[in-house]
């Protein structure tokens, strides 16, 4: 009884055991990724945004043994080489630490050796099985257990399905115990326990564990042995629609059902002579959420992370007030420029705000000097569940969070879908498997030739084109609203689209010079052999291709009736004006259009024209992203590279069809003028919003809803894959093997592995996602303090945001609930401008290895655009 | 034109020697030489087969050198060519070439990039050494090279527990498949009374039956089938296979979806001739081969991991071609295992895309299930195969544990003095067998059985050991002195030359290994073997001087040892059963104990916990 005088131990000792409170807690902590088919990016620690962003990942570091940070030396190094710069370093540690620190805290951040050393708490109670009882319980039960999840949760990999249906996990498995002559469990007793129903989770951890003060650590430490399978278990109890095939099972099943082989691999080892693990154990192990004493080292990194990440946003907010005042000196200069604007667009293109995007816009731009493009969430305002003809089940097309009322469906699909026979369940047959393996396996090597030498699209490979057929007809107007299907509205009534489409024009400021032809670009990916395809879609439309929204909308917005409403309430869209739906790949960098009949005969002819200047925007579009890949070279005509950049997409041998999401850093919320003279290299997510028809800011608030969740989810994902691929990223691809078509693990026992893996994160600096917004500091304030949820995300700091004051030309950042004044320390003279963009792009060197510092060698700074 | 045999060797082997002296980085280097190597492994193998069948189809031998040569044994690497090699040939050849060039890709700028393309180099070159091999001895220099080339890639990422776990899991199924080879090749020296090459089996076989040597035969034909088995994930050995796929989907799909599990295959079809008579042997090749095809196709079935089930599928299939050998099916056998090899390979490559694919299907054919009965048997043969027949549990319970708890026994073993004087003790009784010869003829019965008795003793009490690392690795080299000790008292005359290369080929790798413990053992005090260290981790050149080490240590032909081992076991007459097992169970656990130091010492999650280590269940 003497530990009852320390505080922790007495806390501990006096807890009483919650079996509802423990499980929505391991809930809560667990990852929270549902199957691999509809990827959706969130933040991986999203259980500690209620607090500050460093006070979370250091606790969270602690008590899980994540790495949160880059490592110190890495820090050093990019010191070293100039990445992180000297006098940001400088400003950093003054307004940390005060001006007369900074010699201080520079000497402790580069020279002073620390212990870097983290133990962490997650295991310190179940390690007792292994150091006292020599017994490796791991070992015993995780590659059973595994293996009996998978199978019920399979999705159709197992030929001979799990044979009971229909049924909760436990009923499931009980079902097949009392129905076989073989068990699961070795020993008799526990058998019969597990049959009977006849016991509960504190009653089996009294057995196991024995004092009611560890049951939580227990059980925390149990799952966290294979976070991957708990957290999936916990997604399907919360999201069973994440699995067509859907199963019923709850991680309070999983804890019952582990805890009962846990028992009965102790039984089998131990015999009946064991005592409850408490009472070995010798050292009580700490509370694991108990407050963390801030350290040296852990200021230390808060500086060097924050001197980093502001080593690159230091220089683009100066590169954006240099733009604007070149902006405005040219046009004095050359008043001519903006009256040929003025005479209105040749084209409009409106883009998802993807950062990938960012590069084929500004070659659109380039490309035809009076295109103008528009960046807006890419499920472009219109919300709804997609069924492809022919389709068992709906697609949700809009950010994961929105539950829409409607569905749209496809019809008249013209294509046909193929089949790949290498997939046949009659390769593991006996005597089909004999028959197959003697005729099919040559003319499988012929296969195998030509994926190798002549890689092209098969139904063996993700199609971003796949999601819907190019001629198909989809119902999007609703005239009768008693047209529903299992709880969905068919289509959407005139006020319905009316609505969408004045909220959206308005979202981006699009309210008047309307082109004759207004593109709505949505993006998909295509890639092969890549189980992760699913996060190279759209993020605003759930993890998928997004062109059935693009399509949608432009119909709605085509709409005579729909016009007619518009034009009362002031955005009058010109008869000669027309809408078109389009879809870019941005793995194979192709651009395909969607009800290309309804253009009208001038019309056309301006789209072969475009269609020619988007072919050569592509191209260039390709050969910057070439820049990365070390397999093409960059300097080869424009159109080899682009060849070659399409084969990726299509190659089975690639693990790295595009790069993702890597390098995303930046969400500029404002007009295209503003970033129009950047080269931002693809890391800017670009919103765009006209902060001039909103005065009171009423716009900005719906437009900065989604932003922390979708562009913050990415970044933050991108964040913790990249700083530990290892525990929270999913490793490296290449040993990936498939479980049940929802997940990946690295071998026949293992855990799943949620998270990106290293092939997707490699080139990525983890740095927080700063949001600039053009608007005055107080309406930025309202804007995103209109809801606790959106303002969690700048409050606790997981996302950084800057004001830019249109009318003072000033920064102003966002800290401890204000918005203060920010003067960029960068000097004009730093920012490079760029003369020859094919020059530039093609001066990219390759990387050595993938250590951080040469990986990200090549993430460009900012540069003006001569 | 013979000659030209060589090449099929030469080529991979000297590539492999290239890229040694490559970096990391240097992937374009490395992947010129490597498509050098797949070319031209090709063309050679094309070529050679034209000319062949030009002359006549008739079997090609053609020996290399003679590496060492008494009146009583010899030591010759001999080749052969026949429409086997040729076929095994080609589609090694042609599945190398896919492999390679999909890899070159697939592997861009992985951490392991030279290490990946060093050893399938190595293992193309031990595949071509056992398919071109005309003798045991020739043969067995690749089947030891493959199982390490095997162990490589699946300990690829070695810093994670599972794989490291799988990869020993792996050796110890090729270790016994090792030995049983040996014990083949010793009884085969006893029953022709010289080196016998492939294509006199024929008169083996005559020789066994003249001389009414059927037991021998019988032994020997058990060793080749044991060692086909294993190396085939046959029953009861299938269970390491799907757990062998641990390494980057290339290499899993050149391995253990192709050619490298179909090598028992290779076995009894070379073999052939010596059992064809035998009505047993087929009924046991044929029992075993229609047990595997059976069980691992209802594993399959309920497997929901793509390459799980692709293993089992493979191994049903060999379970076929078992039976086809024995029924004689040559040509069959031929014609299936390239197409299944070939299928494998295509399913393993393809394997990540089966998400996509069947969740696409899935989309469009999905019927909700409806709930049959569940009959008994379907229930018991259902969960039975969801834990995969307890093969794995079963390898584990009856093969390990019990030498592992005699091991444990041991523990007198441990004190410092005793060793010391046991050492010493081997060294004195080692030296006098040799100049006393077969003087103290009462001894001679017992004397060898005891001091290799003492020998495992010593083994096992290491391979159980969990404390110091250098202390066991002292104990491997102490067991080979009583080893020698024992052959020593077991003869009459030894060749003293014998003697030395296989001493000098041991002591030369307990040194380097010495070498290399203590320097892990400067940069940190612990080297216990009660957990995994994960050294490789910071001690990228210590691993891999280790690796050597312990190769070398087990007489792997890497030094003259390697020949001394082959002598070794001549020594040890027909008819002595119980040393000659003790003998295997020494070259049995003498690899394990070197490899168990290996993996903890340098394998496994890195113990310093100041960067990411994964998880022990990832």
């Amino acid at each position: 009884m003497e530990f009852l005088f320390n505080p922790i131990l007495f806390y501990m000792s006096n807890h009483s055991f919650n079996e509802a409170g423990v499980i929505t807690e391991l809930k809560h902590f667990l990852p929270a990724q549902q199957a691999l088919k509809d990827f959706i990016h969130h933040n991986s620690l999203h259980a500690f945004q209620h607090m500050k962003f460093y006070d979370a990942i250091f606790k969270a570091s602690k008590i899980f043994g994540f790495q949160v940070h880059l490592q110190l030396p890495e820090y050093r190094e990019m010191y070293t080489t100039g990445r992180i710069r000297e006098d940001v370093l400088q400003m950093v540690i003054a307004n940390k630490k005060g001006l007369t620190a900074v010699a201080e805290w520079k000497e402790k951040l580069i020279n002073v050796e620390y212990n870097t050393i983290n133990h962490p708490r997650i295991g310190e109670l179940r390690k007792y099985w292994k150091e006292i009882y020599h017994l490796d319980l791991d070992n015993k039960v995780h590659p059973l257990l595994f293996r009996i999840l998978c199978a019920f949760l399979d999705q159709g990999i197992a030929i001979d399905s799990f044979p009971v249906v229909n049924k909760p996990f436990i009923e499931s498995v009980r079902e097949m115990e009392q129905n076989s002559f073989v068990s699961f469990f070795k020993t008799k007793a526990v058998k019969q326990k597990f049959l009977s129903g006849n016991y509960s989770i504190p009653e089996l951890l009294k057995i196991i564990v024995g004092k009611e003060a560890y049951y939580e650590q227990y059980l925390f430490d149990q799952q966290f042995a294979h976070h991957g399978w708990s957290g999936f278990v916990s997604a399907v109890e919360d999201n069973p629609q994440t699995l067509l095939d859907r199963k019923q099972i709850t991680l309070k099943e999983l804890l019952e059902f582990e805890l009962l082989l846990e028992l009965d691999a102790l039984n089998h080892a131990q015999g009946n002579t064991w005592q409850p693990l408490a009472t070995r154990v010798t050292q009580p192990p700490l509370d694991l959420f108990a407050d963390l004493p801030k350290t040296t080292l852990a200021e230390v990194i808060e500086l060097w992370q924050d001197a980093f990440e502001w080593s690159y946003y230091d220089s683009v907010l100066k590169g954006i007030l240099i733009s604007n005042e070149n902006r405005k000196t040219q046009h004095q200069i050359e008043p001519g420029l903006s009256l040929s604007t003025n005479a209105g667009p040749s084209l409009q293109a409106i883009f998802c705000i993807d950062e990938r995007e960012d590069s084929i816009r500004r070659h659109v731009e380039a490309v035809d000097k009076k295109a103008e493009t528009f960046g807006a969430p890419g499920f472009f305002g219109v919300e709804f569940y997609f069924e492809q003809e022919g389709g068992k089940f709906y697609d949700k097309l809009c950010p994961a969070p929105v539950t829409p009322k409607y569905l749209i469906k496809e019809s008249d699909a013209k294509s046909i879908r193929e089949e790949e026979l290498i997939y046949t369940k009659y390769t593991h047959g006996i005597l089909s498997g004999f028959v197959l393996s003697i005729g099919f396996g040559f003319w499988a090597f012929v296969k195998k030739i030509q994926l190798l030498f002549r890689p092209k699209m098969s139904p063996a490979i993700s199609n971003a084109y796949g999601h819907m057929d190019k001629h198909s007809v989809l119902t999007i107007e609703n005239k009768n609203t008693a047209d529903i299907e299992n709880g969905l509205q068919i289509g959407y009534t005139l006020d319905e689209m009316v609505t969408r489409g004045e909220n959206f024009l308005r979202g981006i400021g699009l309210v008047k010079n309307f082109a004759p032809i207004v593109y709505f670009v949505a993006h998909g990916s295509s890639s092969a052999n890549n189980p992760h395809h699913g996060a190279h879609d759209c993020g605003a439309c759930s993890g998928r291709p997004g062109a059935t929204n693009a399509r949608v909308q432009s119909f709605i917005l085509n709409h005579k009736k729909v016009r007619e409403v518009l034009a009362s309430k002031g955005i009058v869209i010109p008869d000669a004006t027309q809408f078109i739906g389009s879809m870019h790949d941005t793995a194979a960098d192709v651009w395909n259009y969607y009800d290309e009949n309804i253009l009208s005969p001038e019309n056309a002819k301006l789209h072969l024209i475009n269609i020619q200047n988007f072919e050569t925007a592509l191209n260039l579009n390709a050969k910057e992203r070439s820049r990365r890949f070390a397999s093409i070279n960059t300097k080869q005509e424009l159109e080899q590279v682009r060849k070659a950049i399409h084969s990726r997409s299509v190659s089975l041998f690639e693990p790295r069809p595009e790069l993702g999401h890597g390098t995303n850093t930046l969400a500029i919320i404002g007009r295209r003028q503003t970033t129009k003279g950047l080269f931002l290299d693809r890391r800017a997510f670009l919103n765009s919003y006209d902060y001039t028809t909103d005065p009171d800011g009423a716009i900005l608030t719906a437009v900065m809803r989604p932003i922390g969740l979708v562009c913050g989810g990415i970044n933050l994902e991108y964040y913790f894959s990249r700083v530990d691929n290892i525990k929270m990223g999913a490793g490296t691809k290449l040993p990936h093997n498939v479980m049940g078509l929802f997940g990946v693990a690295n071998s026949s026992d293992g855990d799943l592995r949620p998270g990106l893996p290293w092939q997707m994160i490699e080139v990525h600096d983890p740095v927080r996602l700063l949001v600039i917004v053009e608007h005055q500091p107080d309406i930025v304030l309202k804007a995103i303090n209109s809801s606790p949820e959106v303002f969690e995300w700048y409050k606790n700091e997981w996302v950084h945001i800057v004001a830019l004051h249109p009318g003072e030309q000033q920064f102003y950042y966002f800290k401890d609930g204000v918005f203060a004044k920010y003067n960029p320390v960068t000097n004009a003279g730093e920012i490079k401008t760029i003369h020859n963009m094919v020059e530039f792009i093609e001066g990219a060197k390759e990387m050595e290895t993938n250590h951080i510092v040469h990986a990200t060698e090549e993430n460009l700074p900012v540069y003006l655009l001569d | 034109m013979n000659q030209l045999l060589i090449l099929f060797i030469a080529i991979p082997f000297l590539s492999f020697l290239a890229t040694l002296l490559w970096q990391n980085k240097s992937e374009k280097a490395i992947g010129k030489i490597v498509r050098f190597a797949k070319v031209f492994n090709i063309l050679i193998a094309l070529s050679f087969l034209v000319w062949w069948i030009i002359h006549g189809f008739a079997p090609i031998s053609y020996k290399v050198a003679t590496l060492y040569e008494t009146d009583r044994f010899v030591f010759a690497v001999q080749l052969y060519y026949d429409e086997i090699t040729a076929v095994f040939s080609i589609v090694g050849s042609l599945l190398f070439f896919l492999v390679a060039t999909f890899s070159k890709y697939y592997m861009h700028r992985d951490e392991g990039y030279k290490r990946f393309f060093n050893t399938i180099l190595l293992f193309a070159t031990a595949f071509n050494f056992i398919i071109l091999a005309g003798n045991f001895e020739t043969l067995f220099i690749g089947w030891e090279i493959k199982g390490i080339c095997s162990f490589i890639l699946i300990a690829f990422y070695r810093n994670r527990y599972l794989p490291v776990k799988n990869a020993f899991k792996a050796v110890t199924n090729y270790r016994i498949s090792d030995v049983a080879l040996m014990l083949a090749m010793w009884m085969m020296h006893h029953l022709t009374h010289r080196n016998i090459n492939f294509s006199q089996l024929g008169e083996a076989k005559e020789i066994a039956t003249t001389t009414n040597q059927t037991g021998m035969a019988v032994f020997i034909v058990c060793m080749l089938i044991l060692a086909a088995i294993i190396k085939s994930a046959q029953f009861p050995f299938t269970s390491w296979l799907p757990r062998a796929m641990e390494g980057p989907t290339a290499s899993s799909a050149i391995f253990y979806g192709s050619v490298s599990v179909h090598i028992g295959v290779f076995l009894l079809l070379r073999t052939h001739a010596f059992w064809e008579d035998m009505l047993w042997a087929k009924i046991a090749i044929i029992t075993i081969g229609a047990l595997t095809a059976i069980i691992a196709t209802m594993i399959a079935r309920v497997q929901p991991t793509v390459k799980t089930q692709i293993a089992y599928s493979s191994a049903a299939q060999i379970g076929l071609m078992f039976i086809e050998i024995a029924i004689g099916w040559h040509w069959l056998v031929l014609v299936h295992f390239a197409g299944n090899a070939f299928l494998r390979t295509y399913q393993l490559l393809v394997s990540p895309s089966v998400l996509n694919y069947l969740v696409h299907h899935q989309y469009f054919h999905y019927v909700l299930p409806t709930q049959k009965t569940v009959s008994k048997l379907k229930a018991s043969f259902y969960m039975l195969s969801i834990k995969e027949w307890n093969l794995d549990n079963m390898m584990f319970t009856y093969l390990w544990s019990p030498f592992k708890w005699l091991g444990k026994q041991l523990q007198f073993l441990q004190s410092k003095t005793f060793i010391g004087t046991l050492a010493f003790t081997a060294l004195a009784i080692s030296i006098f067998g040799y100049i006393s010869g077969n003087s103290i003829s009462v001894l001679n019965q017992f004397l060898p059985i005891v001091l290799m008795g003492i020998a495992l003793a010593v083994i096992l009490f290491a391979f159980a050991y969990r404390k110091s690392a250098l202390r066991a690795w002292v104990y491997l080299l102490t067991a080979h002195f009583f080893i020698i000790a024992a052959v020593l008292f077991n003869t009459d005359h030894v060749n003293l030359i014998e003697i030395i290369f296989y001493a000098s080929g041991v002591i030369l790798a307990f040194l380097l290994g010495y070498y290399c413990l203590q320097k892990i053992k400067k940069v940190d005090n612990d080297i216990l073997l009660n957990r995994f260290h994960g050294y490789v981790y910071e001690q990228n050149t210590t691993g891999f001087l280790f690796l050597v080490a312990a190769m070398g240590i087990l007489g792997f032909p890497l030094t003259a040892a390697f020949i001394g081992i082959d002598v070794l076991f001549t020594y040890v007459h027909s008819k002595q059963v119980v040393l000659i097992l003790l003998m295997a169970l020494c070259f049995i656990f003498i690899e394990l104990t070197a490899f168990r130091i290996l993996l903890r010492i340098f394998f496994g999650p890195h113990k310093k916990l100041n960067h990411p280590v994964a998880f022990r269940s990832s």
